[in-house]
């Protein structure tokens, strides 16, 4: 019997919602100054982006959900006061083979470390193989971010493969990690009582 | 200096839209090259509508896209294609490949147009890395880009489904110090 009253968008602390153009783009440009956010985010060169830029970006993500339809954004916002404090998305979903690329990642600095990352992870598993039956996630991780690699292993993924040396940052090379998390693999997660 | 664009079997060259569309209409005809080339279904395009999409990009120059066409030396006919897709900031780059014509399969003439391609990438763009994704059931692209220099980096576990059955997906690499040594720089 499918539980049609589960919200999939509501965890504990945190819920996922829709962008909002107005006061959106003020809070997520202050995020691209982080050059440490940034480089853990996104593999593309960091730069700062003003909040008509962020603004553009937006338009331009939506753009692409309404006419690809290989994509789902969603924004972090806290539950308490629905404030913005991150992102997530499911990209590159190839229908054909049932698999998708997840990223998501917590800019609000003071809303890090607090478990909101794995609520958001959690929803955002849900929604990959509960609603859009997926057949296998994956997701790119530099090999520098460790508490994000440690995090997606506590949720089953598998490290699949290992581009050496496919990241140049601050004059050193960096591995770029593949993990993989399959759908049998998520569903003996959720038996267990784990990634709910 | 090199000649970048003469290997032992192929040369590399740039083609008119118009020859390149009514191979290339011609080529996804076949369906097995088109499985061994992409994971996507294959759209049949027109001749027409494929030398629209090709003359499109005469409009980017410098491309993003490092795209040769494949011709076999003996009789100077085009076989194929191979293109190089680099990621300037990390020094790394996609390399895709894919021979048409059937005839060619088997003789050396991918592996060939495969080391072109990796010496303009180290050679000529600098680059510090190759990458390339081959399908599980296709072992002869795989010996292939071994012959080249590639080494498996990974598999994406289950990543394709066709004929009801799933396949890995391969993840293979070169290093710019491998290709080197590899070639006695």
């Amino acid at each position: 019997m499918l539980d049609i009253q589960t919200q999939l968008f509501e965890a504990q602390d945190v819920r996922f919602g829709p962008i909002d153009h107005e006061t959106h783009p003020e809070i997520e440009s202050k995020w691209t100054h982080d050059a440490e956010f940034m480089r853990l985010f996104d593999l593309k060169p960091a730069r700062p982006l003003s909040p008509a830029m962020v603004k553009k970006q937006y338009e331009a993500i939506e753009k692409e959900v309404d006419e690809d339809k290989n994509l789902f954004y969603f924004t972090i916002r806290a539950r308490a006061d629905d404030r913005l404090i991150g992102k997530a998305m499911l990209e590159w979903i190839n229908w054909t083979n049932g698999n998708g690329w997840i990223w998501l990642g917590i800019g609000e600095a003071e809303s890090r470390r607090k478990g909101y990352g794995s609520q958001a992870l959690t929803m955002l598993l849900r929604y990959a193989f509960a609603e859009l039956s997926l057949f296998r996630v994956s997701a790119a991780l530099a090999e520098y971010n460790q508490p994000v690699l440690h995090l997606f292993r506590k949720f089953g993924f598998v490290e699949e493969t290992r581009r050496r040396e496919a990241l140049h940052r601050d004059d050193r090379r960096w591995d770029l990690m593949c993990y993989g998390l399959l759908r049998s693999e998520w569903e003996e997660q959720v038996k267990a009582g784990g990634a709910r | 200096m090199t000649d970048l664009f003469r290997g032992e079997l192929v040369r590399l060259t740039a083609e008119e839209p118009q020859t390149l569309a009514a191979a290339f209409s011609r080529w996804n005809r076949d369906s097995e090259y088109t499985r061994l080339l992409d994971f996507d279904p294959i759209h049949m395009w027109s001749e027409k509508k494929m030398k629209e999409r090709l003359e499109k990009d005469l409009d980017t120059d410098p491309p993003k896209e490092y795209f040769f066409q494949v011709r076999e030396l003996a009789e100077d006919k085009l076989i194929g294609f191979v293109g190089l897709f680099p990621i300037w900031a990390h020094g790394n780059a996609w390399v895709g490949i894919g021979l048409g014509e059937r005839d060619y399969w088997g003789k050396g003439c991918g592996t060939d147009a495969m080391r072109l391609a990796l010496q303009f990438a180290f050679m000529e763009l600098n680059l510090h890395r190759v990458t390339l994704d081959v399908f599980e059931y296709n072992p002869r692209a795989i010996r292939s880009y071994e012959k080249a220099g590639f080494r498996e980096e990974g598999r994406r576990r289950q990543f394709i489904l066709r004929n009801g059955r799933r396949w890995d997906e391969i993840e293979m690499g070169i290093l710019r110090g491998e290709w080197l040594k590899l070639n006695g720089k």
